[in-house]
């Protein structure tokens, strides 16, 4: 079995602006494939490319064996696609939201009766189908967005940011469904600006101004950066993060948190000078730990060694 | 390209979702069940193009049993109702200059002796012209009772003989009572009017909900999308004039002549194009309240302008009458008065539907394709 999905040098402009910038990466059949990165990365408009829904303004992709150029619209009963915003219509009931899409994907008959119990006891949903979609809390909205995206049982699934605005709660009780899905053998493709929700993917592609700073498994990823990084326990952080700004030897602070993350320059390991700074800055230092590289870490460490400015 | 692979349960699942939507929208309900009954009977009853009681002012210089009973003719014919006498020629212009009168009739000194005699009696009719067609209305008017007066002079024995006067018989609408002639009309503007505003919202409301981009990521065409919308719509279109042709029929007696399932042919492709334009332009503007008033701009004033509703077309400039040809509305005006009042059929009436399947393909293609080119941008 071939990749899921080939893209090549995958470009989209619009007018001037380069949204998408010469992006290659291959996804492999039953793999959660993250792509990471801050709001303009150019997360959407790859998606959207994949999808069909968008033609790229140079480059090509096969998705699930399919151009996405010249046979979107096969393409499109192939996958599953959840969009940025919710999208269900929130005038419909919930079994009426699942009846419409099963419609849409030409899932009928006895089919529709067991996928549509199938989407219910996935999304928790069982015993709510008569209400309206619009009084639901917008954690099980988004679980009824994906439910409904799967009900023709595509191969391939793409959400795009599906869990912004859920609480962490809820985040989580929807990456287990993403596992479930990944498990029974659906590849799934999702985009994010979460940090620790990039975590859970198998790989990820990081993006930055349409551009791809790295890829790999997340581990591999945050084993790219060598520098040390100390945390540092202050009273009053953002202040003493000014303090450190342009400090000999500092390559990079942070704030994580309620806590400082600092980055050292590699040959100048010597976290008691920075305590020794701080201390006469009038930042006394409570506690000072070498941690692992965060995704955030690297992300910031690569954007800055690309000489880009780093995203807020 | 190849022929698009269209599937009817896809079209069916939109029209069902767009049906349950509507049913939740009291707003579009009121649009379209409403607001065309509410149309139809405050234009029915407030446009007239009938005059009564018009107010006169008499100078009668003869003052002769003859000129009072002429005056008394024309009162008596309900058209003119005499609001003042005057006492002086001097008067003669006040009335007209405020307004209180629309018309002085003047009868000279002379007038019964000069009938008597056999010759011409001439009365004086002098009209307030600013409003140019009232004043032609009241020539008219003037002119029949004058008319009938004098033959009434004649038969009852008195002089002059008999002279000839032009009778003119005015078909389809006998009375010409405008009624019969706004409803048929009124049907027709106020479906333009409608069909394009409950479609305007449908595909603006899908881009503004963030649920078109959904639709578009599954496999439903662009033309079952189009269609699906359109089904529920034409069916309210068609209970919308079956209600406005049912009260045209009882509360404003206006008959029915023509072939029923000929009006009902003629309406399904007017709806088409009109509900097709809506479309269209909700997809090409992708704003609900952008696409609703300019669907009331391109809908109500050609409609109620350059579709012969109110003026007629050949006495436009030749401009307005080439303008006039892409105005849908015009066509099926033509088909609701031809058919209501002059009993027409398609003999008479193929242009119109010609012209009208023409105006639903454009609608139609013109809503698809907008719809294409929004997805894939």
């Amino acid at each position: 079995m071939s990749a899921a999905v080939q893209a090549n040098e995958l470009t989209r402009r619009f007018g001037g602006f380069t949204a998408v910038d010469h992006v290659s990466f291959q996804v492999e059949t039953g793999e959660i494939f993250g792509f990471l990165g801050p709001n303009g990365a150019g997360k959407t408009t790859t998606l959207k490319m994949l999808t069909g829904l968008l033609a790229p303004t140079s480059g090509s992709a096969v998705v699930a064996g399919l151009d996405i150029a010249r046979e979107a619209r096969a393409l499109r009963s192939r996958i599953g696609y959840m969009s940025q915003r919710f999208s269900r219509y929130g005038d419909l009931t919930v079994g009426e939201n699942l009846e419409l899409f099963a419609g849409l994907y030409g899932v009928t008959g006895e089919r529709l009766t067991r996928r549509r119990a199938w989407a219910l006891r996935m999304a928790g949903l069982e015993g709510q189908e008569d209400r309206l979609t619009a009084d639901l809390p917008l954690g099980w909205k988004q679980r009824l967005a994906l439910g409904s995206a799967v009900l023709h049982e595509p191969k391939l699934l793409f959400l795009d940011e599906p869990t912004s605005g859920v609480d962490p709660m809820a985040r989580r009780a929807f990456w287990d469904l993403i596992y479930e899905l990944a498990a029974a053998g659906t590849t799934v493709l999702v985009s994010t600006h979460y940090m620790e929700e990039a975590e859970y993917c198998h790989r990820l592609l990081l993006m930055h101004r349409g551009r791809i700073i790295a890829q790999g498994p997340p581990g591999e990823l945050r084993s790219l950066m060598t520098e040390p990084i100390y945390s540092l326990r202050v009273d009053h952080a953002p202040r003493a993060v000014e303090s450190l700004q342009h400090a000999a030897g500092v390559r990079e602070a942070a704030l994580f948190g309620r806590d400082l993350h600092v980055v050292l320059d590699p040959g100048r390991d010597d976290p008691d000078a920075v305590v020794s700074l701080l201390a006469a800055a009038g930042h006394p230092v409570h506690g000072i730990e070498r941690v692992e590289p965060s995704l955030e870490d690297v992300f910031v460490a690569l954007v800055r060694r690309e000489g880009g400015a780093v995203p807020a | 390209m190849r022929a698009p692979d269209l599937h009817l349960g896809r079209l069916l699942a939109v029209a069902r979702k767009e049906t349950l939507q509507l049913r939740r929208d009291p707003r579009s309900l009121a649009m379209a069940f409403m607001l065309p009954l509410g149309l139809l009977l405050f234009f029915g009853y407030a446009i007239s193009w009938d005059l009564r009681r018009l107010p006169i002012a008499v100078r009668d210089e003869d003052g002769t049993a003859a000129s009072r009973s002429f005056v008394a003719a024309l009162e008596g014919s309900d058209f003119f109702q005499v609001a003042e006498r005057l006492d002086s020629r001097a008067e003669v212009g006040r009335g007209l200059q405020d307004g209180t009168v629309r018309a002085v009739l003047l009868i000279p000194r002379g007038f019964s002796r000069d009938l008597r005699a056999g010759r011409r009696a001439p009365v004086q009719l002098l009209l307030d012209g600013s409003d140019a067609n009232t004043a032609t209305i009241m020539m008219n008017y003037a002119d029949a009772i004058a008319a009938r007066w004098s033959q009434q002079v004649v038969l009852r024995g008195q002089q002059p003989p008999g002279l000839v006067t032009a009778e003119s018989r005015v078909w389809y609408n006998p009375t010409l009572a405008s009624r019969q002639m706004i409803v048929p009309g009124l049907i027709a503007v106020i479906m333009s009017i409608i069909a394009a505003m409950l479609t305007a919202l449908t595909i603006a409301r899908e881009w503004e909900r963030g649920t078109m981009e959904q639709l578009a990521a599954t496999p439903v065409h662009r033309l079952e999308v189009v269609f699906g919308k359109l089904l529920p719509y034409l069916a309210i279109g068609f209970f919308d004039v079956f209600v406005s042709v049912v009260l045209g029929i009882l509360l404003f007696g206006v008959p029915l002549r023509g072939n029923v399932l000929l009006l009902a042919g003629m309406t399904l492709l007017f709806l088409l194009g009109a509900l097709g334009l809506g479309i269209f332009i909700s997809a090409a503007l992708k704003s609900q309240v952008l696409a609703t008033q300019v669907a009331l701009v391109v809908t109500y004033l050609p409609a109620l302008l350059l579709s012969s509703f109110i003026f007629d077309l050949r006495a436009m400039p030749a401009a307005l009458q080439a303008i006039s040809q892409i105005v849908p509305a015009r066509y099926y005006i033509a088909v609701t008065r031809g058919i209501f009042l002059k009993g027409v059929g398609v003999q008479v009436l193929w242009v119109q539907g010609l012209s009208m399947i023409i105006f639903a393909a454009v609608g139609i293609g013109a809503a698809t394709a907008a719809f294409r080119k929004r997805i894939s941008a």
